[in-house]
């Protein structure tokens, strides 16, 4: 049963949080990672590894680069549950 | 040039307490820090020593979740005592190119390296975290100071097994007396309390096997004695030219007056039986001090609890100290906090320091029946040093005949 926008974005703010300590709130669709978050590019391989396990999906590392905003992945998410 | 050295900062996180006052409250009070391992690995690897000195205070509960993430256990209790002795020395307002760190450990990551080995074999090379090397590397917790106090005259990790932190104090001299200098974190860390070194110290035959009474398991010079006891932690100190400190008026525990290093190219593990290696370390760091043999009233020895190691070590300090030996305090501090390899010369520095500055030599625990093959003076409940000026000397040796020694004077 794949999880909804919301539910995938509420996964990926926990994942953030254990990563970085910044709070689930705001983790938001429109933040982007590095500009907004402040999240470095170590803590971003750890949070997609972390994606990874927790949604059961594929992220490329070829991919990784291309979410730039928390909509970005979430969108990616949902979309290689199907 | 050559400058006065002054200790205006000390910190710790040891078996005894998660800070220095703690510490050596139950130093003084006698207290053991060795207990009984409380992880599943124990049984897991059917481990033939169950016992070891673990940190009192865990460092999650000093540090965010977000800085432990990023660092080895060994780094995380090597910033958790910087942090306190950078504190205690009032944090100092000093020019970054002018701060140095010399920080030792003797092992280095090994919980990060041993960790990411089984996630590499579990779950492949794509979990392997991408902080791995930084964080097991040696000079990682140099390294982590060297950050947090924005320390830019120059990060360096001596590693020289269980001498590594008494080395690294005294590496911190010469850049003291370059001038070029104002002050330096120096000490060392150990976090090995992992199934491997546990296991591997153990096949050298190198560790305590009295699973039964951990508490009364670290006792040199006892006749009883049948190996060292690991224990985790870490100490630094804040060092620092006279002028400098004064000039912020600082507070002063002591002078460092001497350091010196000599190898013995004897054994890789076992020490020179003759000590002629560790007696030249004593007599450079107390002509370093311009000092007397008469001088020292008190030794903070590297009394590991091995059968050959306090011997050789008592054999080295009557070659030095001669008759005047039996009139020195003599206190076998890891009887109490078990041998925290890397961090060992550190935490036993700061002893020395502490001991210096309340006038108190510390109590050495578990000497029920001294060895007649060394008669030492041995400090067995806090003992009052004489008043005026006084030196005292703390001793490690490691592995691989390292002999580290370095000398402090009391201070007015």
């Amino acid at each position: 049963m794949a999880l909804s926008q919301s539910e995938v974005l509420a996964g990926l703010a926990e994942i953030v949080n254990e990563e970085t300590g910044i709070a689930t709130e705001a983790v938001q669709l429109e933040k982007s990672f590095t500009d907004d978050l402040d999240i470095d590019s170590i803590s971003m391989m750890t949070i997609v590894v972390n994606a990874e396990d927790k949604f059961g999906v594929k992220i490329p590392d070829e991919e990784v680069k291309n979410l730039i905003t928390v909509g970005d992945a979430v969108n990616f998410i949902t979309a290689a549950q199907g | 040039m050559s400058s006065k050295i002054v200790v205006t900062g000390v910190g710790a996180t040891t078996p005894l307490g998660g800070d220095v006052p703690s510490t050596w409250r139950a130093l003084l009070a006698g207290e053991s820090g060795i207990t009984t391992i409380d992880k599943d690995w124990v049984a897991g690897y059917e481990l033939p020593v169950t016992f070891a000195g673990q940190a009192k205070v865990p460092a999650s509960e000093v540090l965010t979740p977000q800085e432990a993430k990023r660092l080895d256990p060994s780094s995380q209790f090597a910033l958790i005592a910087a942090r306190e002795a950078w504190a205690d020395a009032g944090s100092p307002e000093v020019a970054p190119e002018r701060l140095a760190v010399e920080y030792a450990t003797g092992i280095g990551g090994v919980w990060t390296l041993l960790d990411a080995f089984e996630t590499l074999k579990e779950r492949g090379p794509r979990r392997v975290l991408p902080m791995t090397i930084p964080m097991l590397m040696p000079n990682g917790p140099a390294a982590a100071i060297g950050m947090d106090i924005a320390a830019r005259g120059g990060v360096r990790t001596a590693v020289s097994a269980c001498a590594s932190s008494t080395e690294a104090i005294a590496n911190a001299i010469s850049r003291l007396q370059s001038g070029e200098i104002d002050i330096v974190v120096a000490g060392g860390c150990e976090s090995g309390i992992h199934p491997l070194p546990i296991a591997a110290f153990a096949a050298m035959h190198a560790l305590s096997r009295n699973n039964e009474n951990p508490a009364a398991a670290s006792r040199p010079y006892d006749i009883a004695r049948d190996g060292f006891v690991m224990g985790e932690g870490a100490g630094a100190m804040v060092l620092e030219t006279e002028e400098h400190a004064l000039a912020r008026g600082a507070k002063i525990y002591a002078e460092l007056v001497g350091g010196s290093v000599t190898s013995d190219a004897h054994h890789i593990t076992a020490p020179d039986p003759e000590g002629t290696g560790a007696a030249r370390a004593v007599l450079a760091a107390l002509k370093q001090a311009n000092a007397n043999i008469e001088d020292v009233v008190h030794i903070n020895a590297h009394a590991t609890s091995t059968p050959v190691g306090d011997i050789a070590e008592y054999t080295a300090l009557r070659r030095v100290f001669g008759d005047h030996l039996d009139k020195i305090a003599i206190s076998a501090t890891k009887s109490s906090t078990g041998h925290l390899l890397g961090g060992a010369g550190a935490i036993e520095a700061i002893f020395t320091v502490l001991a210096l500055k309340e006038r108190t030599a510390p109590p050495t625990i578990n000497l029920d029946n001294q060895d007649p093959a060394i008669p030492l003076d041995v400090v067995v409940t806090p003992r009052k040093l004489p008043d005026g000026p006084i030196l005292a000397i703390s001793n490690s040796f490691g592995f691989g005949g390292h002999n580290a020694v370095v000398a402090f004077r009391s201070y007015n």
